[in-house]
């Protein structure tokens, strides 16, 4: 990635808008980077670094950030969805999923398409909707009834609809589609039902399908043996989070979920090849070309379903391809992304049930460190260190920023619910504020944003909250970095010292990532909070 | 979710019930509604009841609400208390209107039967489609089932929203009655340039357009030289189509009654 400074990157941004063609090609997506005015996947570009090369917002001027517009969803589901920015037009989803068209500069609607999932569609954790893929004039949804939809992106009109899965079966779709080439790729959730995770490309112009992975092999495939008995027809191993995408080696990558059932493993004895995983897949076949298990034979429902994070830096003095990986487990990865090699692994919270890796990676597991009848205290919490909230990687600084929580909680055997130890675990749906966490000193649970060097896994700075965090983040190239979390306040950090430059209080729990874009010349930072979006500039005036 | 059609109501009321015809010119009850109570109505009806009854109300056998032709009911009450009720026994659910909403519904029936006199004659859907890819050159402006231009209403589910009798004196005099989601709106940017397009939002301070190029375009109010409505640019095919190719293309139309989102 090239660097530039950011008011000629917004110089450059203005002028594509002129010029750009209205197709969204999939050259433009591969180099979204190039038009930094515009966000054309979950996480800006098919690496996932949730970067802004736009720089008119920097850390001098953060403290003049002001509200432009908030869009209000007619919805009480959480909004978990990241927009995508189109010239001008900005795309997100009013969950479950009715997608809406709105001005990007004022937040006033062009067209809103509304969808009613059939009544079977049971999601486990919320019917939410993390965002939309684009390519050409298309937009596409996945559902959470299990479906694939396009719909045109001038109009809002369907322009058609496959099932991925069957929701009646329990699978849904909360994730948003990857778009490589000619194809549209997404995987099914419903992990913690008995299902069998999938990951399935569409022919991105008429819905046919190409290719079906399968996350947990069939008889006769390797794999299939770490499950005992029949357990890998209803193993889990969902994919409910964004992939990656690597030109050179025409590989996508998801993270997959927890074995299912997810907190007793008596009847699937086995490593559970390939649940809390990263596969890597031809995107042509859907062949599996290589695969890494953060936590084989996973009793504590630690789905490795975070973004794929693919960076090339300098590890142990020498430039490599990397994907980056704080996992809910606790623990964070450094792996070759084009081998699959376990280059290097650590704990960044405080973990229990593993105490280090073996030669090849894998994790050594605590004796005891299992679900009893009794009750078994783990660390980090059944919902992570980190969870589903996508991270950040600015090429600037060379950081990698995650936002992630340390906590607790009680896991037993025999059906019973993860029980809360430390912060309260109450989950609402309409992303209210919590404002009494339940824990009895400020160290037995927090959120953070944290900052870490990508070649040794040291964190480098931290931002502190009281309550934990379900937000994502995004750094730019004005060396800001936003975040936020439960308690409804969005900020912004110093990207090299985390220094707090500004806050806003939004009312409402951010469950979301933000992401930023211009219109016009004015750079823009986007968050979801509570029931609506929020777009913040700076004051009108401010250099 | 797709159109459903249950012709299994017919079977009900037919061995329930002796055919009973009602004809609007011979009322049983007075009329004292406005034509905002039959505009409201019609909302309800193309809202709740178009879906099995279509927009002609003509789409189950041996009924047809359009022109007054029911099974059981002789009075205005007699429909209320369908409308509310259900029919036991029938695909006929009940609802939960009000009696002001069910009364308006009535009023609404009442008037389409008042116009149904001059629906079209019996066209030719597949000769209509040619007309309106062809001769009529529809697709200029209009978009059916994924093909043809944006600017104007796409027409894909058009068949379900709007009566024969409608779809026809569209096309012979398009500006009798525009609906709220196809007016056109024309705009002179500050340095002059002249846009037009179907609106799609107008608040008081922007407003927002699908312009002729089919491009999203939003403007803040105060900075545009000219803003307005402009009349529908949608020609009178009358003279343009014979009175058999209206019926065919409104056959058509009528016939177009694609998805819904």
């Amino acid at each position: 990635m090239t660097r530039r400074t950011g008011l000629s990157a917004l110089a450059a941004a203005i002028a594509a808008v002129v010029s750009l063609d209205a197709q969204v090609t999939f050259e433009r997506i591969l180099n979204a980077d190039r038009e930094p005015h515009n966000w054309l996947s979950y996480s800006g570009t098919l690496f996932n670094h949730r970067y802004s090369r736009l720089a008119q917002i920097n850390t001098a001027n953060a403290k003049d950030l002001e509200l432009k517009w908030i869009w209000q969803a007619r919805s009480l589901e959480k909004f978990e969805a990241t927009p995508l920015v189109v010239d001008g037009v900005l795309y997100t989803v009013q969950a479950p999923n009715d997608v809406v068209a709105l001005d990007a500069a004022t937040g006033r609607p062009f067209w809103t398409t509304t969808y009613t999932p059939a009544p079977e569609a049971r999601t486990c954790c919320g019917r939410v909707n993390r965002g939309l893929a684009i390519l050409g004039e298309t937009l596409y949804m996945g559902t959470i009834d299990a479906h694939l939809l396009a719909i045109d992106s001038r109009s809002g009109e369907v322009l058609w609809k496959t099932e991925v899965a069957s929701a009646k079966e329990r699978y849904s779709i909360t994730m948003s589609p990857v778009v490589v080439k000619d194809k549209v790729i997404i995987g099914t959730a419903g992990g913690d039902m008995p299902t069998r995770g999938q990951v399935v490309a569409y022919d991105a112009k008429t819905g046919k399908e190409v290719w079906r992975f399968f996350t947990i092999p069939g008889p006769g495939e390797p794999g299939n043996e770490t499950w005992s008995g029949d357990s890998w027809k209803t193993g889990g191993a969902a994919v409910w989070n964004a992939g990656a995408y690597d030109p050179e080696t025409n590989l996508v990558f998801f993270g997959t979920g927890n074995p299912q059932p997810d907190w007793d493993g008596r009847s699937r004895l086995g490593d559970n090849l390939y649940s809390d995983s990263v596969v890597a897949l031809d995107a042509d076949t859907g062949q599996l070309k290589w695969y890494y298990q953060f936590t084989p034979h996973d009793e504590l429902d630690y789905d490795a379903t975070q973004v794929p994070l693919l960076a090339d830096i300098t590890f142990r003095g020498r430039p490599r391809k990397v994907m980056l990986w704080a996992n809910r487990n606790g623990l964070m990865y450094i792996l070759d992304r084009v081998t699959g090699e376990f280059l290097h692994g650590k704990a960044y919270v405080k973990v229990n049930w593993a105490d280090g890796f073996d030669a090849k990676g894998r994790p050594q597991r605590v004796p005891g460190m299992v679900p009893t009848r009794e009750g078994t205290v783990i660390r980090p919490h059944v919902h992570g260190a980190t969870n589903w909230q996508p991270p950040s990687f600015s090429p600037r600084t060379g950081l990698f920023y995650v936002a992630h929580f340390e906590n607790s909680s009680t896991v037993a055997v025999e059906g019973e619910f993860p029980r809360p130890n430390g912060i309260n675990p109450r989950q609402t749906t309409m992303g209210q504020i919590n404002l009494q966490p339940f824990f009895n000193n400020e160290d037995e649970a927090y959120g953070v944003v944290r900052a870490y060097d990508p070649d040794t896994l040291d964190p480098k700075w931290e931002f502190k909250m009281a309550d934990i965090t379900w937000a994502g983040v995004l750094s730019t190239a004005g060396d800001v970095v936003f975040s936020g979390g439960k308690e409804g306040y969005f900020f912004a950090l110093d990207a090299r010292t985390g220094a707090l430059l500004w806050k806003a209080a939004l009312g409402g729990q951010i469950n979301a990532g933000p992401m930023s874009y211009a219109v016009n010349g004015r750079q823009y930072v986007a968050i979801a909070a509570g029931n609506s979006l929020f777009a913040f500039g700076l004051r009108d005036g401010v250099k | 979710m797709g159109y459903k059609t249950h012709p299994a109501i017919a079977l009900a009321f037919l061995a329930s019930f002796v055919s009973c015809i009602l004809h609007f010119a011979s009322p049983v009850s007075a009329q004292h509604e406005t034509a905002s109570d039959i505009a409201d109505g019609g909302r309800v009806y193309r809202q709740s009841c178009a879906n099995c009854h279509g927009p002609d109300g003509n789409e189950i056998p041996g009924i047809d609400l359009g022109r007054g032709v029911f099974k059981t009911a002789k009075t205005d009450e007699d429909l209320m208390r369908i409308i509310q009720k259900g029919v036991p026994g029938t695909p006929m659910p009940p609802t939960n209107m009000s009696d002001e909403q069910a009364k308006r519904v009535v009023a609404y029936l009442r008037s389409t039967a008042a116009t149904a006199t001059t629906a079209s004659a019996v066209g030719d859907a597949a000769r209509g489609k040619v007309l309106f890819e062809g001769k009529g050159g529809c697709l200029k402006c209009h978009r059916a089932n994924g093909i043809g231009s944006r600017v104007g209403p796409d027409l894909t589910g058009i068949g379900r929203l709007r009566r024969s009798v409608e779809l026809e004196r569209s096309l012979v005099d398009p500006r009798a009655e525009v609906l709220p989601t196809a007016r056109f709106y024309r705009v002179v940017t500050p340095d002059g340039a002249v846009v037009t397009g179907r609106l799609l939002n107008i608040d008081t301070f922007t407003v927002q357009m699908i312009d002729t190029k089919e491009q999203l375009r939003s403007f803040t109010r105060a900075t545009l030289k000219e803003a307005g409505f402009i009349p529908s640019p949608m020609p009178s095919y009358k003279g343009t189509f014979t009175t058999q190719e209206l019926a065919d293309i409104v056959s058509y139309l009528a016939s177009l009654k694609g998805r819904t989102n």
